[in-house]
């Protein structure tokens, strides 16, 4: 190894004492920028904390926890009118309908990575799933926007519409008119985007199964599905939560895809066709406009978002932790 | 055949049909985007997308130089400040504070960071550099980026330096090479595929970023190189593009939206690459 040797290789006593300091002194200040990185990590948490309050310190002293659940969103009003419960519906709706989504299909392509496809064909489909999270955000807006916007309201949701009409509660869920923007539209982008974190993290876990396990249900005769129900699933049901968190996580704070197809009506209806708004689309769509209460109302807002992220991502850190040390004994 | 039997068997077809169908409908949607950005956006990429800046509203010519790049300055940018920030932070996580408690609190926390929506990123740049600085500017662009690189970068990092063999450490101090030499020169070169394949997919999430550059980078409509003013960008002027009456607009913003998937994805592409021929070696 080629490492200092021509310091070494000149070393005479005086020059030997002062590479040794010269190790000494690098080694020390190697160790404190490691460190001061390491640290700077927390620090930028610090950091976005301290400014959303900051900035969103005026809209929380003018309308205080009553900003939860007022409707009304009115910034032109004098003086402005800010509610935030409909954009935390929107949130809160859109990611539940794409976690229905994105849930069995994710687990399903997980299984079929695992138990069932041919080898050969694993690789490429599983980077072809991998390549999903790979595209940027606002080209899922964009085809949202011109191709699946058009094609739902064309077809599926009149579809809908038809066969639950007239039927109590379902009737009101999917309610017309058919639109090309719409919660719905944008709980299936979204369930696409998430669909690669819940199957690349369940693959993960999947594999953390002992074969053994595995082999001795084949051997008492047990078919794919009754492995991966008795057998895998309750032996990895954290890290899949875990994963399924994660997803949530980023389904929650997803923001160019929803601001395309969502609409950003901040009126609450109860059709899932109808347009709605989200946290994120409502802040990416009026921030640049915006001034004085309406932009403190707007960080606020994103304050919200921060703290439930926040909670959703550290229960899913917590529980794949868990897996990691059971995985770990 | 035993009743009992013939349900299992069938229950199982029928899960084992939905789970390929499941697959099938991941990958569809890979194919059926791929397929809307080449229709759309192949017929729009000529020389000039390369060569002229873009256009005012209306006009016929014009293509996307500014914009590109402005997009190439601002991600290299946001990379060359998040990416050895990162490997730093990692490198401390993975060699020095393997069992402190700083450790685990430093790598939940960035945990955390990984998965934040880039549009609190936004706004935190915002209210931390755009509004003291008294405006938007490529440079609050650039450090938005950086934000969202460095979470990447640690964990590539903290996990490429967990998979050196202890031994060629172990081998390396004997010799008396001091700590600080023994990561930098021989486990840095030992992970350096691993490194690199982290750095490659911090730059591919960064590189289609729109939300974190609405309100920090903005954008505009001329060739600038200073990073104290806006600066035109591919993500934020397909935004704007897409959404204008503009027939040339439109079809601008549809063959930019097919250069940066294809860069992105290759991008993502060249990084697994060099993580599989790591882990085959």
């Amino acid at each position: 190894m080629a490492v200092e040797s021509d310091v070494m290789e000149a070393a005479g006593p005086y020059d030997r004492a002062r590479a040794l300091s010269a190790f000494k002194l690098g080694d020390i200040t190697f160790y404190w920028i490691t460190r001061a990185c390491a640290i700077s990590v927390l620090l930028i948490l610090g950091g976005i904390i301290i400014s959303l309050v900051v900035g969103a310190w005026p809209a929380i002293r003018e309308y205080g926890l009553a900003f939860l659940w007022t409707q009304r969103w009115a910034p032109s009003a004098d003086p402005p009118v800010l509610g935030a419960l409909g954009p935390i519906y929107g949130t809160l709706i859109t990611s539940v309908i794409a976690m229905m989504i994105a849930i069995p299909v994710g687990l399903g392509i997980a299984v079929f990575l695992t138990e069932i496809c041919p080898l050969w064909l694993r690789r490429p489909i599983g980077l072809a799933i991998e390549l999903l999270a790979g595209i940027p955000s606002i080209i899922y807006g964009m085809w949202g926007f011109f191709v699946l916007g058009p094609f739902l309201a064309n077809t599926f949701q009149p579809f809908m519409i038809s066969v639950f009409d007239g039927v109590p509660v379902l009737g009101t869920i999917f309610a017309g008119p058919p639109s090309y923007l719409s919660l719905f539209n944008a709980s299936l982008i979204l369930a696409i985007m998430v669909l690669p974190f819940i199957t690349s993290i369940s693959v993960d876990v999947f594999k953390t199964v002992p074969p053994v396990l595995k082999e001795a249900a084949y051997g008492v005769g047990c078919t794919t599905w009754e492995v991966v129900r008795n057998v895998v699933i309750p032996y990895t049901r954290v890290g899949v939560i875990g994963g399924v968190m994660l997803a949530l996580g980023r389904a929650l704070g997803e923001t160019m895809a929803v601001t395309f197809i969502i609409g950003n009506s901040f009126k609450i209806q109860s059709s899932i066709f109808a347009p709605g708004t989200t946290i994120s689309a409502a802040i990416a769509s009026e921030f640049a406009e915006s001034d004085g209460l309406h932009q403190s109302g707007l960080i606020l807002l994103g304050l919200l978002l921060f703290v439930l992220t926040f909670f959703v991502l550290a229960a899913a850190r917590l529980m794949l932790l868990r897996l990691e040390k059971k995985a770990g004994n | 055949m035993n009743p009992i039997y013939a349900s299992r068997r069938r229950n199982d077809i029928i899960i084992r049909t939905l789970c390929v169908g499941a697959a099938l409908f991941g990958v569809t949607w890979l194919a059926l985007i791929l397929f809307t950005l080449f229709y759309n956006g192949l017929s729009g990429i000529n020389l000039a997308v390369f060569t002229q800046d873009t256009p005012p509203p209306g006009s016929t010519e014009g293509g996307l130089r500014n914009a590109i790049i402005g997009s190439i300055i601002m991600t290299v940018i946001g990379v060359g400040i998040g990416a050895p920030l990162g490997l730093f932070a990692g490198t401390y996580l993975a060699e020095y504070g393997k069992h402190d408690r700083l450790t685990s609190v430093i790598r939940f926390i960035n945990d955390i960071l990984l998965s934040a929506p880039s549009i609190i990123i936004g706004l935190f740049i915002y209210g931390a550099i755009v509004v003291p600085m008294g405006g938007f500017s490529a440079f609050a662009g650039c450090l938005a980026l950086a934000v969202i690189v460095i979470p990447v970068v640690v964990r590539t990092t903290e996990d490429m330096l967990g998979l050196v063999p202890n031994p060629l450490r172990e081998a390396a101090s004997a010799l008396g090479l001091p700590r600080s030499l023994v990561i930098r020169r021989i486990a840095y070169r030992a992970a350096r595929s691993g490194l690199i394949t982290g750095v490659l997919l911090a730059t591919a999430r960064v590189a289609g970023e729109t939300a974190p550059l609405l309100f920090t980078a903005l954008s505009n409509q001329f060739f600038s190189l200073n990073l104290t003013k806006t600066m035109a960008n591919l993500p934020v002027t397909i935004n704007n593009f897409v959404q204008s009456p503009y027939v040339h607009w439109k079809q601008l913003a549809w063959s930019g939206a097919l250069l940066i998937t294809l860069t992105v994805l290759a991008l993502n592409i060249g990084a697994r690459l060099l993580g599989a021929e790591r882990t085959s070696k």
